[in-house]
């Protein structure tokens, strides 16, 4: 019995030691921290993921460190690494991260409303010069939560028709502006050229949403109706699956895959083994850089072709700059905001090849100029006609896009896309509901 | 001040007498402390949040539910259950041919022979590759398009495969990259095992007429038994447990149909990419405790047997 009772009374002053030892480390974390923001910490943490943006702006930023005396501590991931990141730190509610670059149509509802990302409405009017006016409305509303500013967008996408110009004049036919028209590029190409496919697009069920959401919208339909209720099992809906896993199966690559991102997509049209391909626009250096792409020379631009609803591209802001609402040092991060999306530096991003969203960079003949020309236009057209977004705007994005993906790879593979489609409906209804 | 010093040499050896009749608790304290921290403490987190919610953020506000997330999981014939089915099928069938093909080359690699050092080198190569990188070099050589394994299927007038893009294929090519890798471990606990066996038995069997593989059924594999029984829970709880190889070369899902979603894969995506922290936890407390009844079935049944 006794040496029962001294084995407990030893468990337990462990268990309060190692409890003292851990209370005392998480009490140290925000002295230390307080300290840092009422001083102002020299070093800004900045997340970012891997894009030609992040490139660009990484050679600046000796000029940034020069002007401001300040420090910047660069950490950089691939996007489902950055996910995890977040996932991670953020749930932790760390104040290791000042500015992040994150997606605001994949996770920012989920982040604002988690309260993950610092409010910057009146940062963002503090100074006119930088101008906040200028950002483009539709993906300003997007990195808006509840009247209140959480991020600055700085990259905008498009979806653009990628086509070999040889394929094409090779089959004696003009740059297809109708879905009709690509459909009947694709099978002449597929059918002339032996082992290169008629057309070419993403094809795995999560990765494939936002491209397959021009098809749907020049079809005439999108995925929550106006009622706000489904409408993936909509005629336009249905038509629109149907069309495009059809065009993927019968003039798509021998034993497609349906696990293909772009990186997987990009790679078959850049081997010159496909005619046709529909694709953000903001990968355009990848098809366009001789050191990437062996078709480069040869590769040209067009706007979504047109369907039963017209030519309905998205035009949508992928990447926005945030602030982690716990961090210590949020005026030193904003400072580094602002520079990164100064019209000068957008200006320069933009002539290295990301769409931006300010309005005077795309107005400005300077900021165009690098683009080859169908490319620009292409653009212009699908900014004019765009769709705000390019999935499903809820807060549960990844598993709504296995939802709204799920009749996508039944048609690819020449399942019964339509009952497929009625079936992820009825699960769509539900997550909808949920959110209510 | 005299009372003091007076006192504490005894408070000392008061101390030190205690702290020597309890020495064993005393130093195994710092390893329990953290086994408890490391292990108990997050299982009791994940316990808890299985009960419970828990979603989008783990710090914002959440209700307990009792087990209902637990009769979804369970009701839920759409994910879950084939997950089950698949994590089993996994590791089933590469434990299979794991320890028929490692067993085969214990036996070869018995008896001394020229360069063997070499060989047993060249077949302990795919145990130190990392799984990630091992997952990427089968992810290209198993590339539908521009793939080594179709090119040598199409020197031999086979028509090509999908492999890992396959519904039906893409869960067999993955337990055929897991025997690759996994097989020398197996290899070596057997051949830890044959080279601690007796010559005796088996000499007695040859003098007795006994052919090859009556020596090697009767006489040496129920000496081996143990090492088997060892082999078999060290690779079946890793295998099922497997998520590298599978998260490498089909992502979060596990492919667009799901083809390879075990419920480590199924757990991850729960947690990590639809934020469903609740529902997540209870796959993994169901996991866990599936795990602890197999450890516990096959070794109550060792005992059981030995008596």
């Amino acid at each position: 019995m006794k040496r029962h009772s001294v084995r407990i009374a030893v468990i337990a002053t462990a268990a309060i030691l190692a409890a003292g030892v851990l209370s005392s480390c998480s009490s140290a974390a925000p002295t230390g921290g307080s300290t840092a923001a009422s001083t102002g910490s020299k070093t800004i943490r900045v997340t970012l993921a891997n894009h030609v943006w992040t490139d660009a702006i990484k050679a600046k930023l000796p000029e940034f460190e020069k002007e401001t005396g300040l420090k910047v501590e660069l950490s950089q991931y691939g996007e489902d690494q950055l996910s995890a990141q977040y996932n991670v730190k953020l749930n932790a509610g760390t104040n290791e991260i000042d500015v992040m670059m994150y997606r605001p149509l994949q996770e920012g509802k989920l982040f604002a409303k988690d309260g993950y990302l610092a409010n910057l409405s009146t940062d963002v009017k503090s100074d006119p010069a930088w101008g906040w006016s200028d950002f483009q409305s539709g993906p300003v509303g997007s990195t808006t939560y509840k009247d209140k500013v959480v991020g600055v967008p700085i990259i905008t996408e498009q979806e653009v028709l990628y086509y070999r110009k040889d394929l094409l004049a090779k089959a004696g036919l003009k740059v297809p502006k109708t879905m009709a028209e690509l459909e009947q590029a694709a099978k002449a190409i597929k059918a002339q050229n032996p082992g290169v496919a008629g057309f070419v697009a993403r094809t795995a069920k999560n990765a494939a949403v936002t491209q397959y959401s021009s098809f749907l919208y020049s079809f005439g339909g999108d995925f929550i109706g106006k009622s706000g209720k489904s409408a993936i099992a909509s005629d336009a809906a249905k038509k629109a699956y149907a069309y495009y896993g059809g065009l993927i199966r019968n003039y798509g690559p021998a034993n497609v895959s349906t696990d293909m991102s772009w990186p997987e997509a990009m790679a078959i049209f850049t081997q010159g083994n496909a005619g046709l391909y529909t694709e953000a626009d903001s990968l355009y250096k990848n098809a366009t850089d001789p050191a990437k792409s062996k078709v480069a020379d040869t590769v040209g631009f067009a706007p979504m072709p047109a369907g039963p609803g017209g030519s309905k591209a998205y035009n949508v802001p992928s990447w926005a700059l945030g602030i982690n609402a716990a961090s210590d040092n949020q005026s030193n991060a904003w400072k580094f905001v602002k520079w990164a999306t100064s019209k000068k530096l957008t200006l320069a991003v933009q002539q290295a090849g990301v769409p931006s969203a300010r309005t005077s960079v795309w107005a400005n003949k300077a900021g165009t100029a690098t683009y080859p020309a169908d490319l620009a236009a292409a653009i212009a057209a699908s900014t004019k006609n765009g769709i705000g977004h390019d999935r499903p705007l809820v807060i549960k994005v990844p598993e709504s896009r296995d939802i709204v993906g799920d009749p996508l790879v039944v048609a690819i593979t020449g399942g019964d896309s339509n009952a497929a489609a009625d079936q992820a409906s009825t699960a769509f209804q539900k997550l909808l509901d949920a959110e209510k | 001040m005299t009372a003091t010093v007076a006192i504490r040499p005894t408070a000392w050896k008061t101390y030190s007498a205690w702290a020597n009749r309890h020495r064993k608790w005393l130093f195994a304290a710092p390893a329990m402390i953290f086994v408890g921290l490391l292990i108990a403490v997050p299982l009791a987190w994940t316990a808890y949040l299985s009960v419970t919610d828990s979603q989008g953020s783990v710090r914002a506000p959440s209700s307990f539910v009792g087990i209902a997330n637990y009769l979804k999981v369970l009701g839920d014939t759409d994910r879950y259950w084939p997950a089950v089915l698949r994590t089993f099928t996994f590791t089933g069938g590469a434990l299979a041919a794991e320890l028929v093909l490692g067993m085969g080359i214990a036996l070869l690699l018995w008896r001394p022979f020229r360069g063997e050092k070499w060989v047993r080198v060249a077949i302990l190569l795919p145990l130190v590759a990392t799984p990630v990188a091992v997952g990427m070099m089968w992810r290209l050589i198993f590339d539908p398009n521009i793939g080594f394994a179709n090119q040598v299927l199409r020197w031999i007038g086979i028509p090509p495969q999908p492999w890992l893009s396959g519904q039906a294929t893409a869960l067999p090519t993955l337990m055929f990259v897991d025997v690759w890798q996994w097989t020398p471990m197996i290899v070596l606990i057997l051949l830890a095992g044959l080279t601690s066996l007796s010559e005796e038995p088996d000499e007695a069997a040859r003098i007795d007429g006994a052919n090859a593989w009556q020596r090697f059924w009767f006489v040496t594999l129920p000496l081996m038994r143990t090492t088997v029984v060892v082999a078999i829970v060290l690779r079946g709880i890793d295998a099922l447990k497997t998520f590298d190889i599978l998260y490498a070369t089909k992502g979060t899902g596990g492919g667009s149909f799901h083809e390879v979603e075990t419920l480590n894969v199924y757990a991850y995506g729960l947690s990590f990419d639809y934020n469903d922290y609740g529902t997540a936890s209870t796959v993994l407390i169901l996991f866990f405790l599936l795990i602890i009844a197999i450890m516990w079935m096959v070794t109550y049944r060792r005992k059981g047997n030995r008596s």
